[in-house]
C-alpha cells in the first residue's frame, strides 16, 4: 500500500560554528508516500526546519552531513547533487512555502511575474505564456479580481495575500513535494483557516505530497495524515494522525499536547513541560529529553532509547515501552485521550 | 451586574485614536472604546492583526496620544498627565511587551535591567538594597542569582520573557499590559509563562490587560473578555459566556477558525465567514446588554435578533 515517493535514511546535520559543532539533526530517517500529508512537530531547535532545508539542498555553508545519510527521490540521493542539479529540482519537483510572506517574496517584482517566473525556468515558457498560467494560479488560491492585481508589488497586499502569493509561486510548475515550513505562523487565525482550506483542497487536484512543518498541533490535527514528533534533532514518535492524538506513548508528545488549552481547559490544569530544550552543541548522553521528564527511568541518562513498535504504523523512542519498565500513569488528559482511543479501536473491531 | 459592584481599576470612556484625523488616509485605530477592567482580574483583549488591540494597551500607558475620550485610572483621570504625574503613573502600570529579545537592551546586564525602574523611581537606598531586590524579583520568576550578571543573548526566548516580566514587577505595579507576551515562545514554554503570570497574579494582586490573538490562550487566563474589530470592540463579557455562547458574527467567526488539536473535531470543523457589511452600512449601534454582563455591539433588532440565535 505504501508508496514512499521520499525515503530519508539515517540523516545527520552538523553546523560547524565558532563555539563547536552543533548536531542539529542526529540520525532521522522517515518516508513520505504519494499524495500524503506529513507533520512534523516539535519546538524551536527540534531540528524540523533544518530538515526541510536539507530537503531543499538550502543549508548554510556551514553545515555538512556525513555521507551514510541519504535522501532518496526518484532513485537519486539528493545529497550527491550539485548545485546545477539542485536547480533542475528546487521550485520545480519539490517547492517550498516558507513561514513569512513578508520576506518570502521580492519587494521589487511584481507579483504575476514572481509566480510565472519558475514556469519559464522549469517549464521553458514564454513570458506571456506563463503570465497566463499565473492569472490563472493567481484565480486558483482565491485572489480576487485577480486581472487587476497580477501587476501588484507584493507591499501593496495584506499578509494573507502574500501567503496565497506564496503558494501559488510553490505550486505554479506543479510539484510533487510541497515543503511547508509554518505556512500560517505568521497570520491571523481566519486567514490561517483560508489558507489550510486552500492547501487542503489544491492537494486534493494536484496529489502532491505535503510535508508540513509546525508547533501548532491544532493545524496538525486538521492537516496531515502521518505525524512525526521531533525533539533535539531526532524524531522520538511516529504514527498516524489519530494515533499520535489519542494513542500517544512518549512523554514529550504527552508535554506538548498538555501544554496546549483547549477552550475548556481549566484555570490551574495547564501543564508546562519544564526547563527548556537541551543546547545541542553538546547533546546530553542517554535520552536528550530525560532531564524535563518527570516519567524518566534510570537508565535514560545512560542509554538512548531505540524506537518500540506500537503498531505497523506507530513508534516512539521511550524506554517506557520496553517491558521491563515499569507501569507509569500518564497525565489525565492524555488518560482522556487514551480512552478515547479505546472506543474508536473498539468501534473498528 | 448582582451583587457587589467590583472596584474599577481601568476605565475607558468613549475613547479615540484617529491617526490623520481629517485627512482622506484618516484610520481610526481606536472608535469609540469604552469598557472597565476591575481590580484584581485578567481581562483578554483579542483580536486579528490591526483591530487596534495593540494601540488600546499603548493609548493606556500614554505612548500614544488619545483623540477624544477618557482614561481612568483608580478614579483619577490620567488622559492629560505630564512630566511627575505621568511618571508615577507608569509605576503602577507596567507593561510586558511581545518580543523579548526586541525589548531588552542587549548591552545592558540582566541586573541593571530589571533594577532600572528601580533606579528611576529611587527605590532603593543603596546598591545592596538594589542587589537584593533585583535577586528578589529573579527568585520569583523563575530564574537564578548568577544570572543577574548577564546579557540578554544568553537567554533563551522564554526566559528573556521572564527577565521582561520582572522588569515590570521591579516597581511594584498594580497593572501590567501584557502585549501577545507569548506568541514568539514555543508551546511547552508559553504554558511556563502563562502559568508564572497567573501565580503573580495571586501573589502580588495584580490586575492584567491581557493582548493576544490565541485564543485558546486568551480563554485559559481570562476572567473576561473583549473582541475587537476595525478599531471596534464588538463584545464584551465573561470568558465563558464570549466563548461558549457567542454573540456577534465576528465573534462566531473568529471562534470557528480555532484549531483544536483532536483529529475527531477537526474533521467536522466549519469555519464560518464573517460578513464585514454590518459594519460598514453605517447603522448607529450601541453596547447592549443582551445578558447580565455580556454587552454586545448591536442595533436593538440585531441584539434581538443575536439573543434568539444564542444556544
Amino acid at each position: 500500500m505504501s508508496n514512499p515517493i521520499l525515503k530519508v535514511e539515517n540523516l545527520h546535520v552538523n553546523f560547524n560554528t565558532y563555539a563547536g559543532t552543533v548536531q542539529a539533526i542526529r540520525d532521522v530517517s522517515f518516508d513520505l508516500n504519494k499524495g500524503e500529508t506529513l507533520a512534523i512537530v516539535g519546538e524551536s531547535g527540534s531540528g524540523k526546519s533544518v530538515t526541510t532545508k536539507t530537503l531543499m539542498g538550502l543549508n548554510a555553508k556551514n553545515a555538512s552531513i556525513p555521507d551514510n545519510s541519504r535522501l532518496i527521490f526518484k532513485d537519486r540521493n539528493l545529497l550527491d547533487l550539485k548545485e546545477e542539479e539542485w536547480q533542475t529540482i528546487r521550485g520545480n519537483e519539490i517547492a517550498m512555502i516558507f513561514q513569512d510572506p513578508m520576506t518570502s517574496l521580492d519587494p521589487t517584482m511584481k507579483i504575476g511575474m514572481q509566480i510565472a517566473e519558475p514556469l519559464m525556468k522549469h517549464r521553458k515558457m514564454k513570458k506571456e505564456d506563463a503570465l497566463k498560467r499565473a492569472l490563472e494560479l493567481m484565480k486558483g488560491v482565491g485572489i480576487p479580481n485577480s486581472e487587476e492585481h497580477i501587476n501588484d508589488y507584493p507591499h501593496q497586499w495584506s499578509g494573507g495575500m502574500r501567503q496565497r502569493a506564496v503558494v501559488a509561486i510553490a505550486l505554479a510548475a506543479d510539484p510533487e513535494i510541497l515543503i511547508a515550513d509554518e505556512p500560517t505562523t505568521a497570520l491571523d487565525v481566519t486567514i490561517q483557516a483560508q489558507i489550510l482550506n486552500l492547501m487542503k483542497s489544491l492537494q486534493k487536484e494536484t496529489s502532491s505530497s505535503i510535508i508540513f512543518i509546525t508547533h501548532d498541533l491544532g493545524v496538525v490535527a486538521g492537516m496531515a495524515n502521518r505525524v512525526a514528533v521531533m525533539y533535539a534533532g531526532k524524531i522520538v514518535e511516529y504514527g498516524t494522525v489519530d494515533e499520535i492524538f489519542f494513542n500517544p506513548q512518549h512523554p514529550y508528545t504527552w508535554g506538548l499536547l498538555n501544554s496546549m488549552p483547549t477552550t475548556d481547559t481549566q484555570i490551574g490544569s495547564l501543564e508546562a513541560i519544564p526547563g527548556t530544550p537541551p543546547d545541542l552543541l553538546d547533546p546530553p548522553k542517554g535520552d536528550a529529553f530525560a532531564s524535563r521528564n518527570v516519567y524518566a527511568l534510570a537508565i535514560d541518562s545512560k542509554e538512548e532509547p531505540p524506537f518500540f513498535k506500537v503498531s505497523d504504523t506507530h513508534y516512539a523512542a521511550t524506554w517506557l515501552l520496553d517491558e521491563r519498565s515499569p507501569k507509569v500513569t500518564p497525565p489525565v488528559q492524555i488518560q482522556k485521550r487514551w480512552a478515547r482511543w479505546q472506543e474508536i479501536q473498539g468501534q473498528e473491531a | 451586574m448582582t451583587g457587589k459592584e467590583p472596584k474599577k481599576l481601568v476605565e475607558l470612556k468613549d475613547l479615540q485614536l484617529y491617526f490623520n484625523k481629517g485627512k482622506a488616509n484618516e484610520v481610526r485605530a481606536i472608535d469609540h472604546v469604552t469598557f472597565d477592567i476591575y481590580e484584581g482580574e485578567i481581562f483578554g483583549l483579542v483580536g486579528e492583526s490591526g483591530s487596534g488591540k495593540t494601540t488600546i494597551g499603548r493609548t493606556i500607558l500614554k505612548l500614544h496620544e488619545q483623540t477624544g475620550g477618557e482614561i481612568l485610572f483608580n478614579g483619577e483621570d490620567v488622559t492629560h498627565l505630564k512630566g511627575k504625574q505621568l511618571s508615577a503613573f507608569r509605576k503602577d502600570a507596567q507593561m510586558i511587551f511581545q518580543d523579548p529579545q526586541a525589548s531588552l537592551n542587549g548591552r545592558m546586564k540582566v541586573r541593571d535591567i530589571i533594577a532600572e525602574g528601580i533606579d528611576i523611581n529611587k527605590l532603593a537606598k543603596n546598591k545592596t538594597e538594589r542587589d537584593a531586590k533585583v535577586q528578589e524579583l529573579l527568585k520569583l520568576v523563575g530564574l537564578n542569582e548568577d544570572h543577574a550578571t548577564r546579557y540578554p543573548h544568553e537567554f533563551s526566548g522564554g526566559q528573556r520573557q521572564r527577565i521582561g516580566i520582572a522588569r515590570a514587577l521591579a516597581v511594584d505595579p498594580k497593572f501590567i499590559i501584557a502585549d501577545e507576551p507569548i506568541s514568539a515562545l514555543d508551546v511547552s514554554i508559553q504554558a511556563q509563562v502563562v502559568n508564572l503570570m497567573k501565580e503573580l497574579q495571586t501573589k502580588h494582586s495584580l490586575t492584567y490587560l491581557f493582548i493576544a490573538h490565541d485564543l485558546s490562550m486568551v480563554k485559559y487566563i481570562s476572567d473576561r473578555i473583549g473582541v475587537m474589530h476595525w478599531g471596534k470592540l464588538l463584545e464584551i463579557g465573561s470568558a465563558d459566556a464570549v466563548y461558549n455562547h457567542p454573540l456577534h458574527p465576528y465573534t462566531k467567526s473568529l471562534l470557528s477558525a480555532i484549531p483544536v488539536p483532536d483529529p475527531e473535531v477537526e474533521s467536522v470543523r466549519q469555519h464560518i465567514t464573517y460578513d464585514t457589511t454590518i459594519e460598514t452600512d453605517g447603522k448607529a449601534r450601541q453596547m447592549i446588554e443582551a445578558a447580565p454582563g455580556h454587552f454586545v455591539l448591536a442595533t436593538e433588532e440585531e441584539a434581538a435578533l443575536y439573543k434568539a440565535q444564542q444556544v
